[in-house]
């Protein structure tokens, strides 16, 4: 999300969910839409049956397709040349809004000069996009009157993917789709609270609220109603930790909730790092793969055990309500966190989560006009700053946090592995509809799992003809990084020379082959992209 | 010989049916045999005309020799040599086998405005239309006429939808023409599915044009510039001549862009139905065209402003339609005054069951019942008495003897309980159960009920289930009060035209012969003798031969007798075939 | 707006409102089995059939749209008569089959019949017989529990735009069915099966997990994706056994079969009931209490702290936790442990 907070200051979906029928045009670019997001995919449908036109870019034929006006398959990795091209053809035809462009952003003209090599026949050498159809793409966007961007990790999980980000806002502020009822830039949330735990400032740069760290009076705020100093150096990010880890310089983890080992890129490497600590602390529901490395494994209360709130992915904070006790000894983070901290010596005074919930609003304005009470039906949207604020479905009426949003030249960056010789299949993956992330909840779903059991490599039609591979043969899928086994399903959904594996199966985990090379500015790893090779097992 | 000779061969479904294809063969071959070409060029010329209406007697052959027509009847291939021979080259009818003066009574007592050229010119050939004025309708509609004036004159003259409904057909224009829309269709609904009922199939088959050009009236007066033809797969031969007559008139240029010669566009497609009943109610046929599955929607929005693709849409019958060219060719007026006070013009109806001349008939409105039954149809088959005639088909009722002198227009057959319907017109003798005719059309709707209204699916069901054990003897002495209630309940509560009318012969065979319900259900007797489980076979001693023939013919081996001394049947083992019955030579073997 | 009368109230609604939005504006409870507001106009159950003055016939509110000085009743003796008369054909073609079913309690036709007081039936007849059991692994479909609603096709086709299932055949014999009669194959979402008024369609996550009486419900959010769908737990005897969702939520109700059916493992045996320690290198993890594993959490953070400094110790938090949990984690790595090492899982 530093990709667009930088650009407009605040970086979130900025058009809810209920919108989205009432675009006239939709791009989805990078989205699995309904298989990920199935409930928004929905809104889609709506959308398009009530007359939006839908332009999909994605490498595979996702069933989003079926809905669309125009599908574009680019080249995984090559986002930027195709976003750049349809903003070059958007100048070219004069489509921009050059009054939105004059009034409220900054940056334009170093931006145009970025995207002027960009023309149609240059892109479609880089993305293998038809020059028609970026052209038809352009075209579509920029003349509907409320357009809105939709994506995914399908744009972030690159080398690059701030790049891309910027790219897509760049897009929506040319054609002045900001601001304004059922348009913007929406990146949707993989995860029930990724908002949340952004928002919450679990991340070593900023404080709740997307306060710096290295802000001295943000520190001052938050030591004021802490008590206690807070630490003014920039700390590490999840990947860089893994570094750390490996060079002996991070000594001790603590994991609330996550599996690292699995949803990680290069499994192998992330093994030999969680083995690598002196401490590791991993508090779960479930005794995961993570786990089984850790020193000490801390039971916890399922999202139906405990109060609270999760932020979705369209800043809707809602409450989470306990329904049912935790197993055994059980006890939900919350107060296991308190627990600890009360043991080192210091009171975090959070006794219940509401305590926790006014905390936060106290520190952060956005959230300031909510209380339990105030969310206790549909929830509210953040910014919601006094006790009567309605809350705030869309952003950036009328200006932007940072006052001007601004335009980022953007250059187009080839990921870092690219197919060769030796690998001559880029690797892209994903999630499908009956699995969740690493499979902790889902593949305990007897009804889940039976219709969704096993991995699976596409490959396309052309591709497994040449290699003699069939649906349900045994391949295995090899990079660099390692070697997985896994069933052929052979179809036309990805374009010759790519494969697609979903993430969720410990027996054939992806990301023993996905690369961890990070993205320079968020330090995304490039999941979506690496070079593999395929051999009938 | 002439050098003026046609001859006219009967080629609709029923002479076809009856060997019309055979007996055009042979015309030919004889008549090249004899030296003179089968050709319409030459001086004699063999037609193919679509169907005249007496189909009972095909296949039915005009000859005209220097204009003077002969019409033979019950014509087979081996007959034609004698005619030629005789008529053609010899110049005498071959009297034996000209219709008698019951077929010029028959068409006599007729006022043919639709079908007047059905069975006159060949419906294969767009010039024979031409010849008898075709297309002049819509050519003045078209040169002289606005879509208003077109819309005020089909208001004037009265038409009302002979589908059934009889909606004032001007009017429904009206509101269509009124609503706005880039596009707007029109329909010819031509799934004609009233068991019995073959009007529209007729006009089809017999004058296909004479129903594409009341389509370009229509679509003229609305603005629609595409038509649909809803027709029945099951009409092989309409579809085919449809088919002809469509690629003919786009030739000619009366469909396509500019028809006429003006700027008006017009084209028509044709949409084979799958013989569904229900897709008949026009927003089942319009789900149907659109792919969907045929099932009715509620009412408004009305076609006229929501149909076809959600567009504004007319939706007329085959034979509404075929009426305009007419209407719009001799004016208003002529039409208006045809027919009833209220009820204008003519009606074909499909004339059948127990009635000597069985076909398709067209009469003036309001014209007594009776002289339907025995002047046109003849009286009743073997002179057995009239106990009533169905008209409206499964949705429409019975009308007993005491109403013979009724007007036959759409407000009387109404008031009687009836109703007019599509055409269908059964005739039925003391020989006929009210409560099995109740229930044999009530096992039709229940069966072509869509199933989506909870009281067609499941009360037609019902009501037939209690008719069902009315006739087999275990009815119960409230049944008829049963019928009543769910009768009324599900003419109250169904969605569609189907479901309110399908309880309509139950109805009004209650209010007619309320007394073979009752004979059913208390004596445990069916007064017809038709319900098999309520009949009791046995042999009359001082009749019986002895034959034997009833004891072999005795599937269930009930019937017991030596030879030459009367049988006996055991009612126990007697399964009520009627075996016994049909084989009797000497009528001993009796019913009741 | 369009001015009316109900039952004898004024009401000014917009146009193209239905009489039974009008009617349900002004709290009137008129009977239906196929609607849903979310879906497109049915009109086939005939339940919500009502008078307008002029109208000879019962029209239905829910295909009628509001018309300025219409005049509509919708409590008669007549309307009570014709609604009682459909649903006992319903019920005439019905198992009745309560006792076990597993919508007992939470099924429409269940409460018409009660309202109605329909016990005995006067149209005894033939009932439809499917015995054919759905293989797959989700959805529980007892057809001769069907009322044709047509609510699981059109929600399918309007909302879900897959189209996995259709009606074929017709009048008595008509049913609802995927194509060619065979198992469902689809994406599963489960809204038919929240749709649907009768046991037609059920759970078979949740068969025989629990009664109405004995359920509590309780409204949360779905830990699934970033959607946030708004989710019903249905718990029994502390196990979760159910999840809905209700329509007025931003979901509208609608779930995916994630949502809907991925909840077992909530209940699941193998999930961690104590603190689990490791007490020597390279040995198994074995229970213990929390006093012991805080203790030694404590006392190794502490201890690698003073060693090697706060920046030596690092924590990812989840996004599967709460706001406040996760407030609550930065907050103590920032206080007690001093280090801004700290992530979550947002880049994957």
């Amino acid at each position: 999300m530093a990709g667009l907070a930088t650009v407009f200051g605040s970086g979130a979906m900025t058009n809810s969910i209920a919108e989205v029928e009432n675009n006239d045009a939709l791009f989805v670019i990078g989205s699995n839409t309904t298989e990920n997001h199935p409930i928004v995919a929905l809104r889609m449908k709506k959308a398009a049956e009530k007359g939006a036109k839908i332009i999909v870019a994605d490498p595979r034929k996702i069933p989003l397709v079926k809905f669309a006006a125009l599908w574009l398959r680019q080249r995984p990795g090559t986002d930027v040349a195709l976003l750049n091209s349809m903003m070059h053809v958007i100048l070219e035809e004069g489509l921009e809004d050059k009054r939105f462009i004059e009034e409220r952003t900054e940056g334009f003209e170093a931006f145009k000069a970025a995207v002027k090599e960009f023309t149609p026949e240059y892109a479609e050498k880089i993305t293998g996009v038809p020059k028609e159809d970026i052209i038809k793409a352009a075209k579509i966007y920029a003349s509907a009157g409320k357009a809105g961007i939709y994506y995914t990790m399908g744009i972030t999980q690159h080398s690059m993917g701030t790049n891309n980000v910027y790219s897509v806002a760049n897009l929506a502020m040319l054609t002045g789709n900001l601001g304004r009822e059922s348009t913007g830039v929406n990146p949707l949330r993989g995860q029930n609270n990724v908002q949340g735990s952004s928002d919450m400032a679990c991340a070593p740069t900023v404080l709740p609220g997307y306060q710096k760290v290295t802000d001295e009076a943000a520190r001052a705020k938050f030591e004021s109603v802490w008590g206690r100093p807070v630490p003014s150096k920039v700390g590490m990010t999840a990947t860089e930790m893994t570094g750390a880890m490996i060079d002996g310089s991070l000594k001790a983890l603590y994991i609330m909730g996550e599996n690292p080992l699995l949803s990680d890129p290069n499994m192998g490497h992330t093994t030999n790092a969680l083995k690598n600590l002196e401490f590791l602390v991993v508090q779960d529901i479930f005794l995961t793969e993570t786990a089984e490395l850790a020193d000490v494994v801390l039971p916890a209360a399922s999202f139906a055990e405990k109060d609270g709130t999760f932020t979705n992915t369209e800043r809707r904070v809602q409450r989470v309500r306990k329904a049912i006790d935790a197993p055994g000894e059980a006890l939900d983070d919350l107060e296991i966190i308190c627990r600890l901290s009360l043991r080192m010596g210091f009171d975090l005074c959070l006794n219940t989560p509401e305590d926790a919930f006014l905390e936060a609003g106290s520190l952060w304005p956005a959230l300031a006009g909510m209380t339990y009470r105030r969310i206790n039906d549909n929830g509210l949207h953040w910014p919601c700053p006094t006790s009567d604020h309605p809350g705030t479905p869309y952003l950036f009426h009328g200006t932007f946090p940072k006052g001007k949003a601004t335009f980022t030249p953007v250059p187009f960056v080839k990921s870092k592995e690219l197919p060769d010789d030796e690998y001559p299949f880029v690797l892209t993956t994903g999630r499908v509809l009956f699995q969740y992330h690493t499979g902790t909840m889902t593949r305990r779903s007897k009804a889940l799992e039976a219709v969704a059991p096993e991995a699976f490599v596409e490959i396309n039609t052309a591709d497994a003809e040449n290699l003699g591979i069939s649906t349900s043969d045994m391949v295995s899928v090899t990079s660099r990084r390692g070697e997985i086994k896994l069933k052929a399903k052979v179809a036309d959904k990805v374009g010759p020379g790519v494969v697609f594996i979903p993430f969720h199966y410990k027996e054939a985990a992806a990301n023993i082959l996905t690369n961890d090379a990070l993205d320079p500015v968020c330090k995304i790893p490039e999941a979506k992209v690496c070079a593999v090779r395929l051999q009938k097992a | 010989m002439s050098n003026n000779i046609k001859i006219n061969v009967c080629m609709g479904t029923g002479g076809i049916a009856a060997g019309g294809d055979e007996v055009m063969a042979a015309f030919d071959l004889e008549l090249r045999k004899a030296g003179l070409e089968a050709d319409v060029e030459k001086h004699c010329a063999v037609h193919r005309v679509g169907c005249r209406g007496f189909c009972a007697r095909d296949v039915l052959v005009d000859v005209s020799v220097d204009d003077v027509r002969t019409t033979y009847q019950y014509i087979k291939a081996d007959m034609v040599p004698r005619l030629v021979e005789e008529h053609i080259i010899g110049g005498v009818p071959v009297e034996d086998w000209v219709v008698g003066q019951d077929y010029h009574d028959f068409h006599d007592r007729q006022e043919k405005v639709v079908l007047a050229d059905c069975g006159q010119i060949d419906p294969e050939d767009i010039q024979a239309y031409l010849d008898v004025d075709g297309y002049k309708g819509i050519v003045k509609a078209l040169s002289e006429m606005s879509p208003a004036e077109v819309i005020e004159c089909v208001k004037a003259s009265g038409l009302k939808g002979r589908g059934g409904a009889g909606f004032p057909t001007g009017m429904k224009w009206q509101f269509c023409a009124a609503n706005k829309s880039d596009r707007k269709y029109v329909i010819c609904n031509a799934d004609e599915g009233d068991p019995g009922a073959f009007m529209d199939r007729s006009v089809i088959e017999g004058n296909p044009h004479a129903v594409i050009e009341g389509m370009s009236i229509a679509a003229y007066a609305i603005g629609a510039a595409e038509g649909y033809v809803y027709i029945r797969a099951e009409y092989p031969l309409a579809v085919e001549r449809l088919h002809k007559a469509l690629s003919q008139a786009r030739a000619h240029g009366f469909l396509g862009k500019a028809i006429h010669g003006t700027s008006f566009d017009f084209d028509i497609k044709v949409k084979l139905g799958a013989g569904a009943f229900v897709c008949g109610e026009e927003t089942a046929l319009i789900a149907s065209i659109e792919g969907q599955r045929g099932m009715p929607r509620a009412k408004p929005p009305f076609p006229a402003a929501k149909g076809l693709w959600g567009k504004p849409t007319v939706i007329n019958n085959v034979e509404t339609l075929a009426n305009l060219p007419f209407i719009l060719r001799k004016g208003a007026e002529w039409f208006a005054s045809l027919g009833s006070e209220t009820s204008k013009g003519t009606k074909v109806f499909a004339l059948t069951g127990k009635i000597c001349n069985t076909g398709l008939i067209e009469v003036p409105m309001g014209i007594p019942l009776k002289e339907i039954i025995y002047d046109i149809g003849g009286g009743i088959e073997g002179d057995r008495l009239f106990k009533a005639v169905q008209t409206g088909g499964p949705s429409g009722g019975c009308i007993p003897v005491e109403h013979i002198d009724l007007p036959v227009d759409y407000e009387n057959l109404l008031k009687v309980g009836s109703m007019m319907g599509s055409g269908g017109m059964v005739v039925l003798d003391e020989n006929d159960c009210m409560v099995n005719i109740s229930k044999f059309f009530l096992e039709f709707t229940q069966s072509e009920s869509c199933g989506k209204c909870t009281p067609c699916r499941i009360g037609t069901k019902r009501l037939l289930e209690v008719l069902t054990r009315i006739t087999e003897g275990k009815g119960k002495k409230t049944d008829i009060d049963l019928l009543l209630d769910m009768a009324n309940d599900i003419k109250d509560t169904s969605l569609c035209g189907l479901g309110m009318s399908a309880p309509n012969p139950v109805l009004s065979t209650i209010k007619y012969f309320r007394h073979e319900y009752e004979a059913h259900i208390n004596d445990k007797r069916c007064p017809a003798a038709v319900c098999r489980s309520l009949l009791t076979f046995t042999v009359i001693e001082n009749l019986c031969k002895g034959c034997g023939m009833c004891l072999r013919a005795c599937p269930a081996g009930a019937i017991t007798g030596e030879k030459k001394k009367p049988h006996y049947i055991d009612t126990s083992l007697c399964v009520k075939c009627g075996a016994c019955f049909d084989v009797c030579k000497f009528k001993s073997v009796i019913k009741e | 707006m369009i001015d009316l009368t109900i039952d004898g109230r004024d009401i000014s609604v917009p146009e193209g409102t239905t009489v039974l939005d009008a009617a349900r504006l002004l709290n009137l409870d008129i009977p239906t089995l196929c609607h849903d507001p979310r879906l497109k106009p049915y009109g086939g159950c005939r339940l919500c059939i009502v008078e307008l003055e002029g109208v000879p016939r019962p029209v239905t509110a829910c295909t009628t749209p509001v018309a300025g000085g219409m005049v509509v009743t919708t409590e008669s003796e007549q309307l009570y008569r014709l609604r009682r008369t459909v649903i006992e054909f319903l019920l005439s073609d019905h198992p009745n089959d309560c006792m076990v079913c597993q919508r007992a309690g939470d099924c429409t036709l269940q409460e018409l019949a009660y309202f109605y007081g329909l016990r005995d039936n006067r149209f005894w007849g033939e009932r439809r017989r499917y015995d054919k059991e759905d293989a797959n692994p989700f959805i529980k479909r007892e057809m001769e529990k069907c009322i044709l609603c047509a609510k699981c096709v059109r929600v399918c086709g309007e909302v879900q735009a897959v189209g996995a299932i259709d009606l074929a055949y017709r009048g008595f014999n008509a049913k609802v069915c995927p194509p060619y009669e065979k198992d469902l194959d689809c994406e599963f979402c489960g809204q038919c099966v929240a749709v649907c008024p009768t046991g037609a369609l059920t759970g078979k996550v949740w068969e025989a997990q629990g009664r109405q009486k004995d359920v509590k419900y309780t409204e949360t959010v779905c830990p699934y994706c970033g959607c946030g769908c708004n989710i019903t737990l249905h718990s029994v005897r502390n196990r979760v056994i159910r999840v809905s969702s209700r329509e007025n939520t931003l979901n509208e109700g609608w779930l995916c079969s994630k949502g809907r059916f991925g909840f077992e493992f909530i209940n699941k045996p193998d999930r961690l009931r104590t603190p689990l320690i490791r007490r020597r290198k390279d040995g198994p993890l074995e229970p213990a209490s929390w006093d012991e594993a805080l203790g030694l959490i404590s006392s190794r953070f502490e201890g690698i702290k003073k060693e090697h400094g706060p920046d030596a110790l690092g924590g990812l938090s989840s996004a599967r936790c709460t706001n406040e949990e996760n407030y609550a984690f930065q907050k103590f790595f920032r206080t007690v442990i001093g280090t801004n090492n700290i992530d979550h899982c947002a880049r994957y």
